[in-house]
């Protein structure tokens, strides 16, 4: 019997029928990624204003009294945990990765779309658990986003009853809604390639999008597991946690748990989510610089290979976030280790991205402002792990504002960076209009400037000792009254960072009405989902014909070519000849530059 | 073009040969149905939360600071005044890995398309795991009603043994029902012929997921019971 591989079979469509399954409870991967994107966006925009008024409170807290010490915690929580896990993860994997696995593999949709619908739905789910604890009795919890208890179900603590509660049970069904999509972004990556698109010839953002699934799905089982027996410690009243505490001069009804444990549990899915995080960023982030230099990636193997290895080390490092909660000195030990080791891989990339600029024929456009801007916040972000990662720099470090900036830096603003790049660079395939480039500009700007002017000085707070986490500092010894007035200024940038997020919005929706109408593949670019034969891409991506592939996916500026790019889908016989000299698939440049 | 014309000879080579092969082809990674593939991805998710659970458990025990009951005592019926250790959980463990045979016998049916000897066998593992639930829930009344084990407190020691007990066997209990649930679903569907056309992988689907299930409950026994 001749064998037909399954991405060539007929596949079942559900194609929709009516406006509700096309644009609400739609199958198509592309419907789906707007719906996770613009959800994501919507939960982000509820962090950004927690954000801001914190920072109010922080700059100039005689002025306004919005929130007290409680709400405060709250808006810690809620900040930290929605941008980390709702907004970040959401949106790099269920937004981009939704729409752009399908498209970059060539496949019609994912591998099981009606699962894949699913997934949208159950996150929905998630994040409307996880609002409604704005408006349950006490509130939202302030145990702070790594939840620590015994913290988490003190009387003391904001939300103690119900806000752990429903964020506990948001957590659960996220990582349900996770699973669902994940199973179908790597089913598809490993199953659903097209003809001729082999593992190596895959673009580097599919490469990041699926090795970030392929670490959420082994990490968010720790982090699932820890709520289940954090609900059985909140609920039932047992001690997985909770140590003998005695609290308000009463012992609880606690004995023999480990609060240590949690933290193993939550930094065993912590840590890897930093990079799940990370991965997507660094493979959207390759790919538009590729584009917009005009050249091909620098070390494409290495970087895949990069990507792999800063995946799997995520999985032994974790325990650094927690050398304040003391351990035997080996395992500190040890753990530093690891954690400058995946400096290596991440350099490598670094250094790859200034070498793919290096001697570019570089357009700047706006995605590429971005993903420059990115290059500069994550190695500075990535010089200040290389302290934190540190034992002995780590434990003066850890409980101030020094933490604070290393990481907004690398992974606050670093993927947000992208994403923004991401979201201009694939505008005009997801739309089909052009958004307005003044006001993008502008946006970078204020963005990329408002950034470093919010955490830049917040490094120099933290070597003062500013302990993070406070609602006020009031009068010490230590801290000088200059640092007050730092605190003014970071707060005054940060309300214009967060007014410039606006100008984002506006534009998106305005050019959807209102934009340019967008040529066919704007940016030249050679992967291959703007080689779809629609724009934007209708259902089932390709029409009658699934696409082959020949080459990688950064054929820029092949010398002799009749364009500075040559698409992966062009077949070898309408290849450019170099003195003659037969491009070979075996011999191309994929595999000659290591 | 080579590389093109190779998947047209997929012949499965062997070892670490046959790996860099189906690592560096184009298409499908691994030559099996893309349910299956995924149904794979999933049980190693899922190893990791069993995995989480009774690392947790085992901690948990360690750290408890009061003495950790004897299971083998604790899980004893009496027959004719004499108790027998873990004579139910035994019971269980037995009527749980011949469900995975049965189980193993519905997808060599399905495969030669004997949809009624299929629907049958699945329904008799469907049974297995039913009766399976229901005498976890006799021990667990039983614990409940008879030995006063909450999963705050227990009479026999640390607290920590009944949290876990509960929260463990719990988990994996309704990964059985879910299981139970599956199964008859698919049962019908194989009687009913819905699968002709597709083909009858999705028994070794549901198989797959039921065989992990007992596979998981080994463990749990092993780590749990008799530790």
């Amino acid at each position: 019997m001749a064998y037909v591989p399954l991405a060539d079979q007929e596949q079942e469509l559900h194609h929709p029928h009516s406006w509700v399954t096309k644009y609400v409870f739609s199958q198509d991967h592309k419907v789906i990624a707007i719906q996770y994107g613009s959800t994501a966006v919507a939960v982000g925009v509820v962090a950004l204003v927690l954000s801001l008024l914190m920072r109010l409170q922080l700059g100039f807290p005689e002025t306004f009294s919005l929130i007290d010490p409680s709400s405060y915690y709250q808006a810690v929580t809620m900040h930290g945990m929605i941008m980390v896990v709702y907004l970040l993860t959401a949106l790099f994997l269920g937004g981009f990765g939704n729409y752009l696995i399908p498209l970059m593999v060539g496949a019609r949709d994912m591998v099981f779309p009606f699962l894949n619908m699913l997934s949208y739905w159950v996150y929905l789910v998630s994040v409307i658990i996880l609002m409604a604890s704005f408006f349950a009795p006490g509130g939202p919890t302030g145990a702070g986003w790594t939840l620590y208890p015994p913290q988490t179900s003190m009387a003391g603590t904001p939300g103690h009853d119900w806000g752990i509660i429903l964020m506990l049970a948001s957590l659960a069904v996220f990582i349900v809604a996770f699973t669902m999509g994940g199973l179908n972004y790597v089913t598809t990556v490993l199953q659903a390639r097209c003809r001729g698109l082999t593992m190596m010839r895959l673009p580097l953002s599919v490469w990041g999008i699926f090795t970030a699934t392929v670490l959420g799905l082994f990490a968010f089982p720790a982090l699932f597991v820890a709520a289940i027996m954090m609900a059985f410690d909140t609920l039932l009243h047992t001690s997985f946690f909770m140590p003998a505490i005695i609290e308000a001069g009463q012992p609880l009804d606690t004995a023999g748990g480990s609060p240590i444990l949690f933290q193993h549990l939550f930094w065993f899915f912590g840590h890897p989510e930093v990079y799940i995080v990370a991965l997507p960023v660094f493979g959207l982030v390759s790919d538009i610089i590729s584009t917009h230099a005009r050249k091909n990636i620098f070390g494409y193997r290495m970087m895949v290979w990069a990507i792999i290895a800063i995946g799997g080390l995520s999985f032994i490092v974790w325990a650094h976030h927690m050398y304040v909660s003391g351990m035997n000195p080996y395992f500190g030990f040890f753990f530093a280790t690891t954690t400058l080791i995946i400096a290596v891989p991440t350099a490598l990339k670094v250094y790859n991205w200034v070498l793919t600029l290096w001697e570019g024929d570089i357009r700047m456009n706006v995605p590429m402002f971005f993903a420059i801007g990115f290059i500069f916040t994550f190695i500075h972000g990535g010089l200040t792990g290389l302290f934190l990662g540190n034992v002995v720099i780590d434990l003066p470090l850890s409980d101030t504002y020094f933490v604070i900036a290393h990481f907004h830096m690398v992974m606050g603003v670093s993927p947000v960076l992208v994403f923004f790049a991401a979201v201009y660079h694939w505008f005009p395939l997801m739309s089909g209009k052009m958004y307005n480039e003044t006001i993008a500009k502008w946006h970078f700007w204020l963005t990329f400037l408002g950034a470093y002017a919010i955490y830049l000085p917040m490094h120099y707070l933290g070597f003062l000792g500013v302990p993070r986490r406070y609602y006020a500092l009031g009068s010490t010894d230590f801290i000088p009254e200059s640092a007050q007035a730092l605190n003014a200024n970071i707060t005054i940038a940060a309300l214009i960072v967060g007014a410039a997020q606006l100008l984002f919005l506006f534009n998106i929706i305005w050019s959807l009405k209102n934009g340019k109408k967008a040529e066919h593949n704007p940016w030249g670019s050679a992967s291959l989902e703007w080689q779809t034969p629609d724009v934007p891409p209708v259902h089932g991506n390709w029409g009658p014909k699934l696409p082959s592939v020949y080459r990688w996916a950064y054929d820029y500026s092949v010398p002799g070519a009749h364009q500075d790019f040559i698409p992966q889908s062009t077949p070898e016989a309408d290849e450019p000849t170099v003195d003659e000299q037969h491009f070979d698939p075996d011999h191309d440049q994929s595999k000659a530059d290591i | 073009m080579s590389d093109i014309a190779a998947t047209d000879a997929l012949a499965p080579k062997s070892g670490v040969e046959g790996l860099v092969d189906d690592w560096s082809a184009d298409k499908q990674t691994y030559h099996v149905p893309w349910g299956k593939a995924m149904m794979w991805i999933f049980l190693v998710s899922d190893t990791f939360i069993f995995t989480c659970f009774l690392t947790s458990y085992m901690n948990v025990r360690w750290t408890a600071t009061e003495p950790w009951p004897y299971p083998s005592e604790i899980f004893a019926l009496e027959f004719g005044g004499v108790p027998i250790p873990l004579i139910l959980i035994a019971i269980m463990t037995f009527i749980l890995i011949t469900s995975s045979g049965t189980m193993a016998l519905a997808v060599n049916y399905g495969y030669r398309r004997d949809r009624q000897k299929t629907a049958l066998l699945m329904l008799a593992t469907a049974a297995f795991g039913a009766s399976f639930v229901g005498m976890q829930a006799f021990e667990w009344t039983k614990l409940i009603t008879g030995e006063g084990i909450r999963p705050w407190a227990n009479p026999f020691g640390a607290p920590q043994f009944g949290s876990v007990f509960f929260m463990i066997t719990g988990f994996h209990g309704l990964h059985v029902t879910g299981g139970v649930i599956y199964l008859l679903i698919v049962a019908r569907k194989v009687y009913l012929g819905h699968y002709e056309k597709k083909g009858y992988e999705i028994v070794e689907i549901a198989g797959l997921y039921w065989h992990f299930v007992d596979l998981v409950w080994v463990f749990i026994f092993a780590l749990f019971y008799l530790w």
